[in-house]
Order: structure tokens, then sequence, then C-alpha cells
């Protein structure tokens, strides 16, 4: 079996990128193979690249407070390409708006105070999980 | 590493100290409190002169929202305001930008015209109340607003006190703000000082800042180290346009983050008065002592902070307000217990507020000078914490300096891997954190009082009003001003006048940003980790 490909973005305008590092490096050290796009990268951008890099997960992290309105669009540009790609979401999310994400097709949601392994796993999990029902 | 024997920045710690752990010399590497090497704080008297000035950083929505609470700052007795900008004015989009709408109002104020400026000081005497802007990249447009509102009050430019960030090098590290490239950046940061030395003599035009790059990961030996380089090549930059380093950097101030290790960050705090002294003087002959005379402002950490169990973190940011105020912090802002989860509410600002007022006036720490001078500890750690980030500046300065070993990633990586280390231990409970790692019960709910709510119809009003402003200026007048920063921009000299100009006219935030957007080009960073 290959290795679970993810794609990390940091999406709209926040710059706090400690967090989507530190999951970058303990995905790498997991033995995931990891696509970091950087910051300010749009939903556009997200999915074009995680098609083009044939990406078992995509996780975006927003520290902003601006997870809804960035989730929504980025939920949107994967069903106008007609994506499946899982979308994992990190960042100051209260617990309401995590059940809001969820609700809206976002497949796991971490918020700060995560613990890395258990943000590890769930990704490789939603990767493993892709990957056998496809 | 255990966090027992090692400080927080891996410095081993013996069981006790005493009169044999402290290198001979102590008296000379001290001074007096406000004497050279400044060891012991920037003024004789220190706080029974002057107490620390109480700074909570405060922003969010409309200008008139932020206002209200900058009012309800001041009547509980806050001296000071710090200026919060969303992301959108942080980097020079009005509010109707495509790439704002998410953001605006979000981390701070939406700023998109001198008019928002006038309504976010409705009511604050500019010529009496010292005013701090967390702003970089835009940092330059902001000051032209600021200047116009202050005009438009009747204050007089000399009276204006407070500092504006202005520090992109480490936007380029760790905060992440930046809109141009580095050398055009670096340019815009030295005219706003530029200016200042000249028409602001009360402000600091900059506050050149180790705390982003601490908070970003790094420990504090490569805070310091990383703000001491920074400090060199905005001063290099100075006095390459062939000014005197004694004729600005009296202005220069400095931001360190104070964080949970005591001792260490009070060590901290002290060595680097001592290295920016000796940095002056060796480096670039200061003559005044106040150019070599260090004064900060200390925010403490918010990555200390947890979700998880949140009253907790008003201990904790106890913790470090006190260590701010034993290191000789000139002025402090305490996080909300609630920044985990939103930007804080009034309950949680009013108790940082009072974190600070409590320290100040119960505690009996604010009676005298430096009260741990002497401690063979304290002293020990100072003298470590010292040499070591004068090793890392060497090693800087062997890279090239800030800039260059910014561009080879070398800060970025520092970060990296310091925030992956901690992340580990964090995760194999090496380094405990009550509520998170220790003392952690799953069933507990949250105590939070009522959080803080964005208000999400701020982006569709403030772009309305732009509108209006936009339709209603003299449209010749403010595109000739325009073009005078644009050719400015591409001839040389310095930005601010002709900014300042526009901004009167009513140029909006992004239409300036854009004007340097067309003669720097952006910049992208490579996505390193």
């Amino acid at each position: 079996m290959r290795p679970t490909r993810v794609l990390l973005a940091k999406p709209g305008l926040d710059g706090h990128d400690r967090g989507i590092k530190v999951v970058a490096m303990g995905l790498r050290d997991a033995g995931a193979e990891v696509i970091y796009l950087g910051l300010r990268r749009t939903p556009e951008e997200i999915w074009g690249a995680a098609v083009d890099e044939d990406a078992d997960v995509v996780g975006v992290s927003v520290l902003s407070g601006a997870h809804v309105a960035l989730a929504e669009q980025l939920v949107a540009e994967r069903s106008r390409i007609g994506s499946d790609i899982p979308l994992v979401v990190g960042g100051t999310v209260p617990a309401e708006d995590a059940d809001a994400l969820r609700a809206m097709g976002v497949e796991a949601v971490h918020a700060v105070g995560a613990a890395l392994p258990d943000v590890v796993q769930s990704v490789l999990a939603l990767g493993a999980e892709r990957e056998r029902t496809a | 590493m255990s966090t027992t024997d090692t400080t927080d920045a891996g410095i081993p710690v013996a069981p006790v100290y005493s009169d044999a752990d402290v290198a001979a010399g102590l008296a000379e590497r001290l001074g007096a409190p406000g004497a050279p090497p400044f060891t012991r704080g920037p003024y004789p008297t220190m706080y029974r002169g002057q107490l620390w000035t109480m700074r909570q950083f405060a922003g969010f929505g409309s200008p008139e929202d932020a206002n209200a609470r900058f009012h309800f700052l001041l009547e509980r007795g806050q001296s000071a305001l710090s200026v919060a900008f969303d992301l959108p004015t942080q980097l020079g989009y009005d509010s109707a930008h495509p790439s704002a709408v998410a953001d605006v109002g979000r981390v701070g104020v939406a700023i998109d015209t001198a008019d928002d400026m006038v309504e976010l000081f409705d009511g604050i005497p500019l010529d009496t109340i010292s005013v701090n802007f967390t702003i970089n990249a835009t940092a330059p447009i902001i000051l032209a607003m600021y200047l116009v509102a202050a005009e438009r009050q009747g204050a007089s430019l000399p009276d204006l006190a407070g500092t504006l960030q202005n520090d992109i090098l480490k936007e380029f590290m760790a905060r992440k703000t930046f809109i141009y490239p580095p050398a055009p950046s670096l340019r815009l940061s030295c005219d706003v000082i530029e200016y200042a030395a000249g028409a602001l003599p009360r402000f600091n035009p900059i506050s050149i800042t180790g705390y982003h790059a601490r908070e970003a990961g790094c420990d504090a030996i490569q805070e310091l180290a990383l703000a001491m380089a920074s400090a060199v090549a905005y001063s290099e930059a100075l006095v390459a346009r062939g000014l005197a380093f004694d004729s600005f950097a009296p202005r220069l101030s400095f931001h360190f983050a104070t964080t949970m290790d005591l001792f260490e960050e009070v060590a901290k705090l002290r060595a680097a008065r001592r290295l920016w002294y000796r940095v002056a003087t060796e480096r670039f002959g200061a003559i005044q002592p106040a150019s070599g005379r260090l004064r900060f402002f200390s925010g403490n950490s918010g990555t200390t902070l947890t979700a998880q169990q949140p009253l907790n973190n008003v201990i904790r940011s106890t913790i470090q307000c006190l260590g701010a105020v034993l290191g000789g912090a000139q002025s402090i802002h305490v996080m909300g217990y609630d920044e985990a989860y939103e930007i804080p509410s009034e309950e949680a600002v009013t108790l940082s507020l009072r974190t600070q007022q409590i320290i100040a006036m119960e505690s009996g720490v604010a009676r005298t000078a430096d009260p741990l001078a002497g401690s063979y500890y304290v002293e020990a750690l100072t003298d470590e914490l010292e040499e070591r980030a004068r090793t890392l500046l060497d090693e800087l300065d062997a890279a090239g300096g800030a800039a260059a070993a910014i561009e080879s990633g070398i800060p970025q990586r520092w970060i990296a891997e310091s925030a992956y280390r901690l992340e580990r231990e964090l995760a194999s409970g090496d380094r405990p954190r009550v509520g998170l790692n220790v003392y952690a019960a799953d069933d507990d709910e949250p105590h939070l009082g009522e959080m803080f709510a964005a208000d999400p119809g701020v982006a569709k009003r403030h772009a309305a009003r732009t509108a209006e402003r936009v339709a209603a200026r003299d449209e010749v007048a403010c595109r000739a001003a325009t073009d005078a920063v644009s050719a400015r921009a591409r001839e040389g000299g310095n930005v601010m006048p002709p900014l300042i100009d526009a901004a009167r006219a009513g140029a909006t935030l992004g239409e300036l940003a854009d004007v340097f957007r067309l003669a720097f080009g952006e910049f992208r960073e490579p996505a390193l980790w």
C-alpha cells in the first residue's frame, strides 16, 4: 500500500502556521507524504493541487476565527469540482462551530488543544478509509 | 528533555546556587538602574517613578465597535491603547476586496480610510493617550491615517506618543503578514523610522520583536538573538541612508514574550538590555546613553494557554505578567483566559486588566527597581542567556545578518523544529501542562463566561461606508495625491509625506497598498517546514 498523501494549506489571510507545520512534521514522521502549499491559498488553488497531487486527505488550519466562512468556500469548491477527498479543519474552533463544520461536510475537526498523535491518527484513518472504498 | 533539571530553553539548572556560580565583575555587568549597561532597567527609579503602561490589545469589527471597547477599557483604568487590526487591514485590502470578506473585523478592527481612523479614536484625546499599533506591512499607511486623525482633533505632532510595530523582518520569520518582497519592505519600515526621527519625538516608530518568533515556536535564547539581529539590520539600513545612529536609536523600542519559566524569562529580559547596550556601543558607536537603553513591551504567551480548563489560564497569565514586571517592562498586555476560543469577552479583558492592577497595587513588587538583582540563580541565568544569545547572533551574522538568514530559512527552521519538539514533549508528557496532559479530566466542561460573538454583517456594512466616502471625495485631488506616492515609491525618497497627503485626500488603504504592490511586487514565501 502506498503511503497516505496529505495536502496541507492555510486558506484565508491568517498567517499562524505553527500548528499546521507541527502537524506536517507529525504526519511525515508517521510515514505520510505531506505536501504543504503555504499561506493565503484560495479554495481553487487548494483543490486544484489536491487533485493534481492525488491527495488522500486535505487539511487546512485557521486561527483567525474565519473558519466557518472559509470552510463553506472550501466545501463548495470541492462539490463544484466533484471531488470526494476528505477535508480536515484545525484551529480555534469552538465546539458549536465544530458541529456546524461537520454538518456542512467537513470530515474531521481538530480544535486547538487537540493532541498531536490524535490529529495524526485521524488524518491517517481518513486516508486509509478512502483507499479502502476507492 | 526533562523540564525539572533544565530551563525551558534547555539550560541546565543546579539544585542550589551560590556566589561561586556568579562570575567575577558582576557590579560592572549590572550597573545601576537607569545607567549603562542598563541590565537593571532603563530608568533610575523604575516603577516608583512611573508604573508600566497597561495596554490591553483590543480591536474588532467596525471603527465604532472598536472605539466602544477602547472606552470600556479606559473607563476601567487602562492607561493607554493598543490597536488590533483585522487581517485585510494588515494585508492592504479594503473591506470590499474579495480576498477580505471572511476576515473583515475578525481579529481586529477594519480600517479603510482616514475617516475610519477619526471614528476609531472618537472621544479619545490623542495628545494625551498613547497608542500602540500592531501593524507592519501597511504601517506607513496606517501611520499616515493616524496623523490625519490627530490633525483633525487639533493635536500637534510632537505631542503624539505611542508605538508602531513596523517590524517587517519578523513578519517573514514568524508572523507572516508581509505583502512586498523583503528589500522594499525594509525600505518602508526605515522610511517610517526616518520620518518619525524628525517629526514625532515622543513616538516609537518601531517595536523590534522577538515575541512572534517565540510564539511561533522558538526558545528564549533564539528569541533574543533574532530580535537583536533585526535591530542590527534596521540600524545598518538607516546608517547606510546617512542617518547618525544616535539620531534614531533612542526611539527604537522592543517587544518580547514573557512565558511560564519565570526566572528564565526575567533573566532573558535583563540580558536583552545588556545585549542591546553592547550592540549599540560596540557595533554602532553609540554616544548618547539613551541609544543603548532598551525599552520594551511584553505580551504574555498565548501558546502557553490551554483550551482545556480555561480558568487555569488566569493563573498562567498572572505568573507571566509578574515575570514581565520583574523583568522591567515598560508596557504589558495580559492575555484573555478565553483566547483559545474567541477574541476576549468583556469579562476576560477586564480580568486581564485587573491582573495587572492587582500586581501593581497589591503585591508590592513595583516598589523597588530590579528586585531580583543579586540572586545567584537569576544572575547566573542572565549571564548564560546573554552568552548563548551572542553565540546565535554571531551565527546569524555569519549567515549575512537577519535579512539573509531569513532568505536561507534559518529562523524559520529554528522555529519549526523547536515547535515540533515542544509538541512531542507535550504529547509524551515530558513537559507537563496542567489540565492538558496532567490532571486532565475528559468530562470537565470548560468554565467560560459569555463568549465574544463576532458580527457577521460588519464586512458588508463597512464596505458600503467606504464606498460612500470614496464617492464623496474630490477624485482629481485624490488621484494626484496617490500618483505622488507612486512616484516617490519608484523614484526613491521618503514615502511618508506624500502618504499623509493621500490619506488626507481620502485615498483608501487598499488603494495605497496597491500603489506599492505595483511599484514593488508581491512576495510569496517558499513553504518551508
